[in-house]
């Protein structure tokens, strides 16, 4: 009896005592580079503590080049998020509501999509890009860019469709609403919280794309690739204060999109199920 | 408008919507994979006017002679990873799932942070983190717990829990998923009939929640094994993991052949540990 007791105190514990530390290894990098963006940098930074200061969040542009990767980056991320939702929505509505040939097939290119490493697939288009004498720049990003960005929509916006209750589109059908009509009148603003959180992940996914946009760039220098550069250098606290800001936008994003998708649950908010 | 033409409309209509998506993945994915295929047969070098196609399946056994060690250290890292993700992250989702009550949503949100930080930054905060004055290092040197000498930067250590740390939320959500679906009366039953908890959990829970370990595990392990970023900011060169080598032989030897045959090799290999492992375990999970 009291054996039982003890054990059970000490697996409740345990359990409790076991998801605090992942807990707080998953918050451990977000806390230094909190703690860095308010670093004093003297001369060269190695990551060393000097004192605490503001600076870095009074002038966030002051080191060159950083603007200008974000000026690359944003607008990127916009155009490819933008494109990779339209295709890969349009894509997913097929695949739930038709049957066609090379349906299965093209389940399985989806799925190698976002299943290949990242290394494979840069290296692979940047042969592609060097064979056919394509020159390297903001095209080819935005190419590479949807390419990996279409999976991933299409996956989540079949997830939320095959949940979808299709006696309403079978409903304005007979009421002799055209294809089109359907879709935009009864399916789309019914999927819509889904397409903007799969939009929201394409925007995210490229924005935070360094290992395929390192193959395929050329000399175009996105803000992933320039602090790759500043890495190899010298890290100033800038670089902190915008992955700070960047945490900072996406979380409200994800508080937002979880508060307006309330009653599906977290786990389909964030694209798990 | 007439009939048949309705008709021909309605089979064409499901083509017309995947059209965009089929050629776009055709064109910059199948096909740079099969050029790819074409390059790794290549032989020649940029200097001396490119590279020509002679079948030269020498490319492979030079990949795998010269970089075998290399492609075992990058599973070996990968699947220590893996085994470390599933190790921290499950207890993790249980206690979301069981313990959550009404805060699951609010306990999920640590779960994603890797997801909201910049990849490179996030590797950054790792190097600070880690560093051999680092808050951890620093502070337990300065208890003179541990040595002075001791470093974790530079050490497969480092690698192995940074790759973990990259990835985690791919294993924690599809156990999360799994474990939330368990219906809740086969726990009540296993209680009424006085099973123990752990006998509970063991019996019952845990062989439940399999699917969404497995699917965790591989949606973890294979970028895991494909990456060089990790290793390259937090390894040393005897770290190195074959992402490294194909960047390297890319971007800076310019050795397209060789590289073109290694990134293949990684790409097959780990095709064939999804295929056997989805043959073992399932992996409806995966597909979504």
């Amino acid at each position: 009896m009291t054996e039982s007791r003890v054990l059970g105190f000490v697996s409740r514990h345990l359990l409790t005592l076991a998801a605090g530390i992942t807990t707080l290894y998953l918050f451990a990098p977000i806390i230094i580079m909190i703690v860095l963006s308010f670093n004093h940098v003297e001369g060269r930074f190695d990551f060393v503590w000097h004192s605490f200061s503001v600076a870095a969040w009074l002038d966030p542009f002051a080191v060159p080049g950083l603007l200008d990767g974000l000026m690359i980056s944003l607008p990127l991320a916009l155009v490819v998020s933008l494109i990779a939702t339209v295709v890969g929505t349009m894509a997913a509505y097929a695949q739930i509501r038709y049957e066609f040939w090379g349906k299965g097939l093209l389940d399985l290119v989806l799925l190698l999509t976002i299943s290949t490493p990242e290394v494979i697939i840069g290296s692979a288009l940047l042969n592609l890009f060097v064979d056919t004498g394509t020159e390297m720049g903001v095209p080819t990003l935005v190419i590479a860019h949807v390419m990996f960005d279409i999976a991933f929509v299409a996956i989540m916006v079949k997830s939320r469709l095959r949940t979808f209750d299709i006696t309403l589109e079978h409903a304005a059908m007979d009421l002799g609403a055209s294809g089109w009509r359907v879709f935009s009148k009864i399916t789309l603003p019914v999927i819509l919280p889904s397409v903007i959180t799969a939009a929201l992940f394409a925007f995210m996914l490229s924005l935070d794309d360094f290992i395929i946009s390192m193959f395929v760039s050329g000399s175009t220098v996105t803000f992933p690739l320039f602090v790759w550069g500043e890495a190899r250098v010298a890290m100033p606290p800038q670089i902190y204060v915008i992955g700070t800001t960047m945490f900072v936008v996406l979380t409200g994003f994800l508080v937002a999109n979880v508060i307006m998708s309330r009653p599906r649950g977290a786990g389909a908010a964030l694209g798990a199920s | 408008m007439r009939r048949a033409d309705v008709e021909a409309r309605l089979r064409l209509t499901p083509y017309l919507l995947v059209a965009p998506a089929a050629l776009w993945l055709l064109v910059f994915f199948l096909v740079p994979l099969a050029g790819q295929v074409a390059t790794s047969l290549k032989s020649g070098s940029l200097l001396d006017g490119g590279f020509f196609f002679t079948w030269h399946w020498q490319n492979f056994a030079d990949a795998v002679t010269r970089f075998g060690p290399t492609f075992l250290r990058s599973f070996l890292y990968a699947a220590l990873a893996t085994g470390l993700s599933v190790l921290m992250g499950y207890p993790l989702a249980y206690f979301i799932v069981f313990r959550g009550g009404r805060y699951k949503l609010l306990l999920l949100f640590p779960v994603v942070i890797p997801f909201l930080i910049t990849y490179l930054v996030r590797t950054l905060s790792w190097e600070a983190l880690l560093s051999d004055d680092g808050p951890i290092l620093g502070s337990l040197k300065f208890l003179h717990l541990i040595p002075e000498e001791t470093r974790i930067l530079t050490t497969a250590t480092a690698v192995v829990f940074a790759l973990a740390y990259n990835f985690l939320p791919f294993t924690i959500l599809p156990i999360y998923v799994a474990l939330d679906r368990i219906d809740r009366t086969l726990l009540a039953a296993a209680e009424d009939l006085y099973a123990r908890p752990w006998v509970t959990f063991r019996k019952v829970v845990f062989p439940l929640s399999l699917p969404g370990v497995f699917a965790g595990s591989l949606l973890t392990f294979i970028p895991s094994a494909g990456d060089f970023v990790n290793a390259m900011m937090l390894g040393s060169p005897q770290n190195q993991m074959i992402g490294n080598v194909v960047q390297a032989r890319y971007m800076n030897t310019l050795d397209y052949p060789l590289a073109a045959a290694t990134s293949l090799i990684l790409m097959v290999s780990l095709l064939l540990c999804v295929a056997l492992y989805s043959r073992l375990f399932g992996t409806e999970e995966l597909t979504g």
